[in-house]
């Protein structure tokens, strides 16, 4: 479904992705592990028109490098951004309705809403209050409904279980796997690199700027060399 | 001072507040969103008041009006739609009062036609809102992603460039507005109920009442696109996050031509109705009412459209105030405004209605 074939990104003179090349087939669930700096997040924000790189990005066969954001949502690919970014001032509902900003049909709006809150009822509970004064977990469940809401083919999220307990961890992952089953292709930015691999299909691993590894999940998980770097 | 003077000063400055509100809105409301003050707000003002001026009193010419109507069409279309795309529904309300418009001075009126009041007013605000899309598209967007300064200093150019176009288009000579009679022949009401006295009349136009009913329905309608409407929601997103507002699919700088859209609407409205009240223009009268209207949005807390009327009518009220109970300081009219900017930026700089700064992480 997403291709991305040699991809660089400079930001000025920092050349933070050297030349990475990663296919998302439809309906998996890939990871991207990397310690700080790897050039995760530089490689999905560039994936959703954020920043300008050079290589292709094919997206249904199709190069989207280059195109306005606006575009590639509509296209179908969301993007849960690193530390949430939860709009403060606006409650939970219209952070959510902000999420389907891009679809006309109320009824099918009303439904996902319908649908976010059955998946995160704590967000039902809230839904009036300001999304600033929510925990962090519950900001990330909002997080991932509202890029949930517009629909996509392709959800990218950009470290979820950033700052969490343990079993908000656990909690955000099955949501994505149940995300998954629903047929939604799933690309995942993670540091926490056993909770990623256990649930993904593939996984890359990233290290300064470049895949220095890739396997299926379970593959990786048993893999020394990865055992030794990332799950201690 | 007698009951009957306070009634009058009371109208006047209600009028006059209600004035800086309007145009206080677009300064905070651009502010809101792109940190930027625009100073082209009060030519903005100049511009509304000038247009209805040249579509009644001085008889503009039809094809002028034709032209300036399919210019606003082309910068509605362009920045709302796109060309090769389908339109969005609300999009044809403003397109199709233009067309229509534009086929009635094209065709249908004659040529000493004057057009009604209410009909030119309508006008003007449609011209002058085309025409603060077009400064955003040509001065401020190319300047998006550059420092806030340039930006700043983008918009005094503007400011200066309109007014000096204004100099060489209409003439630097004050004009004198006539205005219409039935919104100045003044209404007569008693307070001998209150006062006992048959003597305490009080004379108030139709026109001091009218302008701040016309602002409230005005800032209304705002406030309902603000918080009741998908752009509205947009708005209020790109205030605080631009980048993740976009990630959600919004058209950010769509978003943004909207903002000014409205903005310069309610600066046109503002400035029709302020040469009504004050029936002399020139072009450099946008000047004193916006650099005011800019210290009644700080006053009351820039970035916040409730704010903006709150210090509009409190600056309004003052300014009348001080002058009727102390007549001696007539004369330092002006320079309460600034006073009151120096101390709120010395005691409360996030104004009235500003928001806080801190925020949970």
């Amino acid at each position: 479904m997403l291709k991305i074939e040699n991809l660089h990104v400079y930001y000025g003179g920092i050349h933070a992705v050297k030349g990475v090349s990663l296919s998302i087939p439809k309906g998996h669930i890939v990871t991207l592990i990397g310690a700080n700096g790897a050039g995760k997040s530089s490689t999905v924000r560039t994936v959703a028109g954020l920043e300008r790189g050079k290589g292709s990005i094919l997206y249904k066969d199709k190069n989207i490098l280059g195109r306005p954001t606006e575009e590639i949502v509509r296209n179908g690919i969301a993007l849960s951004p690193e530390g949430r970014r939860i709009l403060p001032h606006l409650s939970v509902e219209e952070n959510l309705r902000l999420g389907a900003y891009i679809r006309n049909d109320k009824a099918g709006i009303a439904e996902d809403l319908e649908w976010v809150f059955s998946l995160f009822p704590r967000l039902k509970e809230r839904a009036w209050q300001a999304g600033g004064t929510l925990s962090g977990g519950e900001q990330q469940m909002l997080a991932v409904g509202r890029a949930m809401m517009s629909r996509p083919e392709l959800l990218m999220l950009d470290e979820p279980s950033l700052g969490l307990a343990p079993l908000l961890v656990k909690e955000i992952f099955s949501i994505i796997t149940k995300i998954r089953s629903l047929g939604t292709t799933i690309l995942l930015i993670e540091q926490n690199a056993f909770a990623a691999l256990s649930i993904a299909n593939y996984a890359y691993i990233l290290e300064t700027g470049s895949v220095v590894l890739e396997g299926s999940g379970q593959e990786l998980l048993h893999n020394p060399q990865v055992k030794a770097a990332y799950l201690g | 001072m007698s009951l009957e003077m306070f009634t009058q000063h009371l109208f006047n400055a209600l009028a006059l507040g209600a004035l800086y509100g309007l145009i206080a809105i677009g300064y905070t409301m651009v502010y809101g969103i792109l940190r930027l003050i625009n100073f082209a707000h009060g030519d903005i003002f100049m511009l509304g008041a000038y247009l209805v001026f040249f579509t009644t009193i001085a008889f503009m010419p039809a094809w002028v009006a034709a032209l300036l109507l399919g210019l606003t069409l082309l910068a509605f279309y362009s920045t709302f739609v796109g060309f090769g795309k389908k339109p969005p529904m609300w999009f044809w309300i403003p397109m199709a009062f233009s067309i229509c418009m534009t086929g009635f001075y094209a065709f249908v009126a004659p040529m000493d036609f004057t057009p009604p009041w209410v009909l030119a007013a309508a006008f003007a605000i449609v011209v002058t809102s085309a025409i603060g899309i077009t400064v955003d598209r040509v001065a401020y967007r190319p300047l998006r992603n550059a420092p806030r300064i340039s930006a700043l200093i983008s918009a005094i150019g503007v400011s200066f460039f309109i007014e000096s176009a204004a100099v060489v288009v209409f003439s630097g000579l004050p004009r004198p507005v006539r205005q219409p009679d039935i919104l100045v022949q003044p209404i007569i009401f008693s307070l001998e109920s209150i006062t006992g006295n048959a003597e305490s009349l009080v004379r108030v136009t139709p026109l001091a009442i009218i302008v701040p009913i016309i602002s409230v329905v005005l800032i209304l309608g705002l406030l309902w696109v603000i918080y009741r409407t998908k752009p509205g929601l947009a708005m209020r997103a790109i205030s605080k996050d631009i980048e993740t507002t976009r990630l959600m699919g919004v058209s950010v700088n769509k978003v943004i031509a909207l903002t000014f859209g409205l903005g310069s609407a309610l600066a046109a409205a503002a400035g029709i109705m302020w040469s009504l009240r004050y029936p002399q223009i020139f072009p450099y009268m946008g000047m004193m009412p916006g650099l005011k209207a800019f210290i009644a949005a700080v006053f009351g807390g820039i970035g916040s459209v409730q704010g903006a009327m709150i210090g509009g009518l409190m600056l309004g009220f003052m300014e009348i105030f001080i002058v009727a109970f102390f007549p001696e300081l007539s004369g330092y009219r002006d320079a309460f405004a600034f006073i009151l900017l120096i101390i709120i930026l010395l005691w409360k700089p996030t104004g009235l209605m500003g928001e806080k700064l801190k925020e949970k992480i």
